[in-house]
Formats: structure tokens, sequence, C-alpha cells
């Protein structure tokens, strides 16, 4: 008689995950390629967190590349209690009841990138916050935020920074109210400096827009037009009534709250002289 | 000519700031900045007053304007603004109660 030894019918896989925290939220992403997880630590390295509990998990389910449109628009939506992410290179849910979503994409950092912010604009506007063009940079205990399009000055004034000055970030601002104040919070989404911002926050001082000149100076604007410059650099990407309407308010409570004012100056480190 | 009523979209977001009005459209976050006349046109669109007697108690009562030509004008805002979702158009006086969000959250 002839034994046969039958293949083993099932493996274990092991299941790996790591806590990604901007704006002190945490995240955590379950992924089961080691080779991604790496990829992540490196990428978000100063935003992950020991942290044992998370706000939201994400199971991140690697797919083979394939011919996607770089171009595609992102779609955000919200139906039968999930939110639904999508674009050419990803697809994602996320049930803000179970706290517990997924994301399809290859081994690449920026779709999963492009997700958290998502998901970080959509938490922020039901809380009062939001994700801002701008660079942001702490001094003396205080934030400044630098908002503006691209090529306004965001990486340069961020690059002429002196030693004394902690940077938030040269792309993107994480603002969250808290209590009377808005405080602005490091990310490690980046812009032309390819810097990751520090992990740290404080209440934010100043809002400037951002405007090159020939001479530097601060010069201030009308309620209006700071609030119409606010929104118009807010990053948000769902299609949603009522978040739409949350983040609109958001916009002039902000401003009724923290001064605004266009800053003009010329590319040299002289510019810093105003700040702080 | 039939009466043409307006009523303010309560999915529409809306703030004055120092005399400012601004709106911004829930469907395609466009944001608007209405003038003086657009202010009043929004103010007064209470669903149940016609636009016009909207132009002509209270846009020609303020602006030296013909009521024909302010009418004119007052209902090619209106439509603007409907399409964008700001404002909603009838011939018939508009009852729409604002619903509540559901729970996203």
């Amino acid at each position: 008689m002839i034994e046969l030894s039958l293949p083993q019918l099932t493996t274990e896989v092991e299941r790996l995950s790591l806590v990604i925290e901007i704006g002190g939220m945490p995240v955590r992403v379950h992924t089961i390629d080691l080779e991604f997880l790496n990829l992540l630590q490196n990428r978000y390295a100063g935003f992950v967190s020991d942290s044992d509990g998370a706000d939201i998990e994400f199971d991140v389910e690697l797919q083979e590349p394939k011919a996607v449109d770089p171009d595609a628009d992102v779609e955000v939506g919200y139906r039968s209690g999930r939110w639904s992410l999508r674009r050419g290179d990803f697809l994602a849910e996320w049930e803000p009841a179970t706290r517990h979503g997924w994301i399809r994409q290859t081994a690449n950092p920026y779709s999963i990138d492009a997700v958290l912010r998502i998901v970080h604009t959509l938490v922020l506007a039901h809380q009062g916050g939001f994700l801002l063009h701008s660079a942001s940079a702490i001094r003396n205990g205080k934030a400044f935020l630098f908002a503006g399009v691209s090529e306004a000055g965001k990486t340069t004034i961020s690059r002429l920074a002196p030693p004394d000055v902690t940077l938030l970030t040269d792309e993107i601002s994480y603002v969250r109210r808290q209590g009377d104040e808005y405080v602005a919070f490091g990310t490690p989404f980046t812009g032309e400096l390819a810097k990751v911002g520090e992990n740290v926050s404080a209440p934010i001082s100043t809002l400037y827009l951002l405007a090159k000149g020939k001479e530097n100076r601060i010069e201030s604007i009308t309620p209006g037009e700071a609030t119409r410059s606010l929104l118009s650099n807010l990053l948000f990407f769902a299609k949603d009534e009522e978040l739409v309407q949350a983040i609109f308010h958001s916009a002039f409570d902000f401003v009724s709250r923290v001064p605004v004012a266009r800053l003009t100056f010329v590319p040299d480190a002289r510019v810093w002289e105003l700040i702080g | 000519m039939s009466k043409l009523y307006v009523a303010r979209n309560p999915r529409a977001a809306a703030r004055s700031l120092d005399g400012e009005m601004m709106i911004m459209s829930s469907r395609d976050s466009t944001l608007f900045t209405l003038n003086k006349t657009a202010t009043i046109l929004w103010q007064s669109a209470d669903g149940t007053t016609p636009l016009d007697e909207i132009v002509e108690k209270r846009i020609c009562a303020e602006f030296e304007v013909a009521p024909t030509e302010a009418l004119a004008d007052a209902q090619t805002l209106a439509r603007e603004l409907a399409g964008h979702e700001i404002l909603q158009i009838s011939e018939t006086p508009i009852t729409t109660p604002k619903q509540p969000f559901g729970d996203k959250w």
C-alpha cells in the first residue's frame, strides 16, 4: 500500500499592520505584503504610531499593475452607510459605523496617500476642520499658514524658513478646530520640497495669502476676500451636501477667529523677518 | 402671463459677511457672491411672494430701474441661480421643508 501525503489545503497568511497617525487621528493599515508594509513605514516615517487603537482600519488588497488613466478625476460619494472612493489607480470603501474599510491598489505609496487625504477631509469636515492648499510652520509656539495656488510661493517660503522655524508642510496644511481656536498639525503630504513635515502642532496665529512681488509687505484684506480665498484653497473631494455645508460654515468660522492677511514677498529669507 | 415664485434652496449654504452675501451650491461647490440686487432677491425668496411683487416692492423701491426691465433681469437671475440649485423656481407657491441630513457617522 502506498501512503499518499496530502498537500496542506490551507495556509495561514500573516497579517501585518501599521498605524499612520496624522492630525491626531490614528489609521491602521493591514496588508499581507511585507515589502508594501516597509514601503509605508518609510513613506510615513515620523507619522507611524505605536497606538493600539485606531479610529479607522483599512485592509489593503494589492493588485498587479494595469493601465490607468493618470488624469482620471477622483470620485467620492456616500451610499448605504459607506463612503466610496475611486480614482484611476485605486478603489476604496469605508464604513464609518464600523470604522472599517478596504483599499484596492497596486503596491505604490501614492494611491494610499490619496485615500488618506480624502478620508481626512471627510472626517475633518464633520469635525469643523479642513485640509488647505498651504504651507505651514511653527515659530515661537504659534503656527502660520501660507496659502496659495501652484507657483504662489508655498515651497519657496518653506525653503527660506530660518532654523528656528519648524516646518509642518510645504503643500497641504492640516487644520483642526479645538475649542475656541484652530490648530495646525504637521503632515507627511509634501510638495516640491519633498520633505515630510514635523509631526507636531500649534494654535494658528495667522493665515497668509501668498503673492510674489518686488517687496516684502503684509496687507489687510476684507473678511469677504479672506473667506473667498480660504474656500478656493480648501481640499474637498466629496459631492456631498451635508459636508459641503459644513466646510462652508467652517471657513466663515475660521475667518472670524484667525487673522487673514496678504503676504507679498520677494524670494529671499528676509520675508521671515515679518513673521512670528 | 403666469406668476413665478422663488424660494431659497434649503440645501444651499449661505452666509452674510459685512453686507456681502455668499452662497455655495451644495451640488457643485460653486461659490457665488451676490450683488445688492441679487441679495434682495435671495432674501425675499420665501416661496410664496411672486417674483413680480418682489421686484416691484423691494427692487424698484430701492433702485432707479424700470419695472419691466427689472423683472426681466430678475427672471434671468432667478433661472441662473436655479440652475445651480441655489434657488427653486415654480409657477406655483413653493413650500419645501428642510429635510434633515442622514446620519453618516
